[in-house]
Parts: C-alpha cells; sequence; structure tokens
C-alpha cells in the first residue's frame, strides 16, 4: 500500500507533522494491569449512590421502570449492536425490519398514522414538532405557544433549536398562570391566533397532572394551528392516546421503553404524525414494500431528511436516529405487549396515588392541584427541598424528588415525587415513615 | 432532448409558454431526465406573488431535491393539484400534463428575455 501511494516508509507518512511533536513524551503514570486499573475504577464508582442501591422517587423526565432482561439478550447480538445507521439501507434487512416494527408500534401507542426511525431525545423530537409545524405553514406564521408544564428543559431545547428562525415563542412567560391547574378555556385567548403555527402541551405534564385534551385539537384547528403533544409512552400503556383527541404531531422520551436510566443518557425522541405531514418530517423513514421476486422486504421510504436528498433545504441538520435504542424499545414493547404495558401502567398509577395519599396525611406536607395525575405528583414540603433530600439519602439511603423551585419560582419547596412499577409498597412505607420522621 | 416549439427557457431550466394574458410554467424534459424519478413536487399557493428568480416551489426526486424558480414574476393563478397524487407526470410529460404553475406575469416583456429552444439546447451541450 505503502508503495502505491508513493511513499517509502511509515515514517515518511508523518513527515508533515514537526518533529519535536511526532513522539513527545506524555506524563502519564505507567499503565496498570487489568485487574488494578479494575479496582481503581470500581473504587471510584462506589463512591456513587445509584437506583441499584435503594429506593428512588426522582422522575421529572428520566424514569427508573423496569428494563427486562430480554432487551439486553437481543440488543447486544452483534448484528444489531454494530450497525446502527444503515447507510447502504437495503442490504441490512434485519435492522429496517426492526425499525418498522418500532415505527408501527409507537403508532399504535400513539394513535398516529405514521412515525419516524427516532430522533435523540425527548427535547429534540419537541423542536422537531415545532419546526415541521412552521414548514407546514410554508414559513408563514411565526407564533408558538407552549404550556408552561410542558419540561422545562424541552422548552429550552425548542428555543435553542429555533434561534434566528424569527420565531415568537410564548405561553411559558408566566408559570404561575396555570396554578391552579388549568382547563381548556385558558388556550382560547389571544396568544391562539391566527398567526400560530402550533400550540405544545405535554401530558401528564412536568409536575404529573393529566391535562384534559379533549377540544383542545378543535380550539388550535379552528385558527389553522397544529396541536403538537409531548406524551409519556408508559402512560399510553393506559390512557387514551392523543391520536385519538386529535393530536397533528405526537412527540415524547422513549428512555422509560425498556431503556433504563444509564446516567443520563442515550435516550430516544418518538415522532409521529399524520400521513399529511409526513414530508414535513425530520428523520428517516423505514417503508415495507416487495422485491423483484414479489416477496416482502424493507426500504428507507424517506432517506434521512437532510443528507443527500433535501441537504440545505432540509428542515433540520439531525442526519441520524437512535437504531439501537428504539430496537430497545421495540423489544421492550413487543415482550410486554398491549396487556403488559397496561399492567406497568397502572402499578405506576396506583402506586403514586397510594403515596400520595399517605404524604398527604404526614403533618408539614401538603398536596398541590387536584387534577387527575399518572405517576407523578407535587407536595408542598414544611422545609426546603434540598434539605429533606440530604437527610433522606445521607439517613435512609432514599433518593427523594426533584426541587420544582429550579424552574418554577413560586414553586420553592415544593418537590416532584415520582412512583413507578420498580417502587414495591414497602419502600413508599419507608418514605412515609422517613418523612414522618424529620 | 425533447422541446415545446412555444416555450422559452430559464438557465435554471424551467420553461414558460404564454396562454393568453397568462403564463404556464414547469421543468423542461432535459431537467425532469436529470432529476430521475419524481416523488414529490411542492407547489405555491394560489395567490402568492414572486419575482423573478425567485424559489416557487420544490421538487424532488428519488436522488435530489431541487429548488424551482420563477422565469418571470408574478401572481399564481393556478397550480397542478393532479402532481400531489401523480408526480410521475412530470417525467412522462413535462411541457404537457406535468404543467406545475399558471400565473399573471407582473412584466410579460420578461418571456422575450428567456432562451428559445435553439439557445436553450446549446445552453445545455456547453453546461456539459
Amino acid at each position: 500500500m505503502l508503495a502505491a501511494i508513493g511513499v517509502r516508509s511509515i515514517e515518511e507518512l508523518f513527515r508533515d507533522v514537526p518533529a519535536h511533536v511526532r513522539f513527545p513524551t506524555l506524563n502519564l503514570p505507567a499503565a496498570l494491569a487489568e485487574m488494578e486499573a479494575r479496582w481503581e475504577l470500581e473504587t471510584l464508582a462506589e463512591a456513587n449512590v445509584t437506583t441499584a442501591d435503594g429506593p428512588c422517587f426522582l422522575g421529572a423526565g428520566a424514569y427508573r421502570h423496569f428494563v427486562p432482561a430480554v432487551v439486553d439478550a437481543f440488543l447486544r447480538r452483534g448484528e444489531f449492536y454494530t450497525a446502527y445507521t444503515p447507510y447502504q439501507p437495503e442490504i441490512n434487512q434485519g435492522t429496517l425490519q426492526a425499525i418498522f416494527e418500532y415505527q408501527t408500534m409507537i403508532c399504535a401507542l400513539t394513535g398516529m398514522e405514521v412515525s419516524n426511525a427516532s430522533h435523540y431525545d425527548g427535547a429534540t423530537a419537541t423542536a422537531e414538532a415545532v419546526i415541521t409545524a412552521i414548514n407546514v405553514h410554508r414559513l408563514k406564521r411565526h407564533k408558538v405557544v407552549v404550556s408552561p408544564f410542558v419540561h422545562p428543559e424541552y422548552r429550552a431545547v425548542v428555543r435553542t433549536y429555533t434561534q434566528g428562525m424569527g420565531l415568537a415563542i410564548v405561553g411559558d412567560e408566566d408559570p404561575e398562570a396555570g396554578l391552579p391547574p388549568m382547563n381548556n378555556e385558558q388556550w382560547d385567548n389571544e396568544q391562539l391566533d391566527g398567526e400560530t403555527a402550533c400550540l405544545v402541551v405535554q401530558t401528564p405534564n412536568f409536575l404529573g397532572q393529566i391535562e384534559d385534551l379533549a377540544g383542545l385539537a378543535d380550539a388550535v384547528h379552528a385558527r389553522g394551528a397544529l396541536l403538537v403533544v409531548v406524551a409519556d409512552p408508559i402512560a399510553l400503556g393506559l390512557l387514551k392516546p392523543p391520536g385519538a383527541f386529535g393530536a397533528d404531531v405526537v412527540v415524547g422520551d422513549g428512555q422509560g421503553l425498556g431503556v433504563g436510566l444509564n446516567f443520563g443518557g442515550p435516550s430516544l425522541g418518538f415522532f409521529a404524525t399524520r400521513m399529511e405531514y409526513v414530508r414535513r418530517m425530520a428523520g428517516r423513514l423505514v417503508g415495507q414494500t416487495v422485491d423483484a421476486e414479489g416477496k416482502r422486504g424493507f426500504a428507507l421510504t424517506l432517506s434521512t431528511r437532510e443528507q443527500h436528498i433535501r441537504r440545505e433545504k432540509a428542515t433540520s441538520n439531525i442526519c441520524t436516529n437512535e437504531g439501537l435504542v428504539a430496537l430497545a424499545a421495540a423489544i421492550y414493547m413487543a415482550a410486554l405487549g398491549r396487556g403488559g404495558m397496561r399492567q406497568v401502567a397502572e402499578l405506576c398509577y396506583h402506586r403514586a396515588h397510594y403515596a400520595q395519599q399517605r404524604i398527604a396525611e404526614i403533618s408539614g406536607f401538603s398536596v398541590v392541584g387536584d387534577k387527575p395525575f399518572f405517576k407523578e405528583f407535587a407536595v408542598r414540603c414544611p422545609q426546603p427541598v434540598k434539605e429533606i433530600n440530604d437527610y433522606l439519602l445521607e439517613e435512609e439511603g432514599i433518593i427523594g424528588g426533584y426541587d420544582l423551585g429550579r424552574d418554577y419560582p413560586h414553586l420553592k419547596d415544593h418537590m416532584l415525587l415520582c412512583v413507578t412499577e420498580m417502587n414495591p409498597r414497602e419502600e413508599i412505607d419507608l418514605l412515609v415513615e422517613a418523612l414522618g420522621e424529620m | 432532448m425533447k422541446l415545446d416549439p412555444e416555450a422559452r427557457y430559464a438557465k435554471t431550466h424551467e420553461w414558460a409558454r404564454k396562454d393568453g394574458d397568462k403564463i404556464v410554467c414547469g421543468i423542461s424534459d432535459h431537467a425532469q431526465e436529470s432529476l430521475s424519478d419524481i416523488v414529490y413536487v411542492e407547489l405555491p399557493e394560489v395567490g402568492d406573488t414572486f419575482e423573478r428568480g425567485d424559489t416557487f416551489g420544490v421538487v424532488e426526486s428519488v436522488k435530489a431535491a431541487s429548488d424551482l424558480y420563477m422565469p418571470m414574476g408574478g401572481e399564481i393563478s393556478a397550480v397542478n393539484e393532479t402532481l400531489g397524487n401523480s408526480p410521475e407526470l412530470v417525467n412522462q410529460d413535462p411541457y404537457g400534463k406535468g404543467w406545475l404553475i399558471r400565473f399573471s406575469p407582473s412584466d410579460p416583456t420578461e418571456f422575450d428575455g428567456l432562451m428559445d429552444g435553439a439557445a436553450y439546447e446549446a445552453f445545455v451541450a456547453e453546461e456539459g
């Protein structure tokens, strides 16, 4: 090969690198044996408390849901593990079929007509939904109305992604508008108008409340705008899907679908919409077809809308999908099935309600809001949330809830607690006891 | 390469043809052949106004997505709705059933600034 490129030796390949930096002496400690390296890393890791060490009641967008063993058993197969984004897609029928199945299940879960092959996470999927709405209106409408109870980080990402597009993102400037829980008439105000491209709501919202979508789509469509719903896929095992309420785009984070917490990532953003908007959708779409011999096969029907096809005319610069993570979600949904997902959702629902009931009885703690909720709820605490969480962790080894004061100043001293199928009753009782003793 | 005897051509491969006091516009046979199978055409809305050279839409094929440019300035009076279900008409009959838009020209003399068939053919040959 050296001869083919006209070079005499390996050293000659590096001749453009100045001699004094070619093979510098690095100030690194001596190499460790595998045993020593492992011991050192394990010691470091043991300084952390993880969700495996004790009860966890923290949610706020990343959830401790069960990851069945079947997910990893298939995920780690070499055929799936290595080839995440097919660039010669049709030669990779197995990967395409897995993505097709994932898309199909997301449609069933959300009640929508078409799903793409996934985005990075719920936040970017939400940003893409907003951009889709802007493009559906051919860049003629520049206002986006967002509920203040869409996840704060999702709203921040939407603003980051759309900067420079000349959009006015409104509706969440005053987060106090909405407590007590808002009703749908709230949207029928001057914010939703003929300049609005879309309304973005989340259900269950960041406070865990189930938003009433009935009639909302009609109000939004009456103004020619799109309804974007950010949904929790685990909740959809139990709740009526946003598609049935007339949503135009449904997005969310699929981390709860057998992905695990993984110290914050990777995650999975799902995106589902109506067929009429399919070409405004970013990302990939796998389709089912037949080959020259009439046998079923899969193809990238819509190649990533950003690379090689639309390029600078693309609506997004996201050129990928979360192939492996989408596969994990597909395995999870297939393994649990409709019945299993309903069971998971019911466990979350009932345990969260049990926890809320018991905590409401502790003096000093009070429940916030009277809207129905799913797996998370807010409580007002007698002390700052940080103090309570430090106590819970140090004394009881319990990971407490989220400090809502971080994002909503008027919710200082309010804790967002999350209860899932992973919190047995005994853990909830432990938490209640610990809070009572404070 | 097929040409339409009544059409004149832009350097960006759109053709324009007089239709009463309106102008009909599409893409040339050379353009549709270069693009290969067209799968989608994004057209403007009736009433939209453009100047010569403005982008009025996008044509998408299996290989590429290309902007469509107004050969003359004007206000859109009609768009070819059949392309929604049958984008392949642009490949099959680019000067007939594959027409894209009809518009009222803001300055009809801009038509004379376009190339005739022979000039367009030479232009394409030179473009390589």
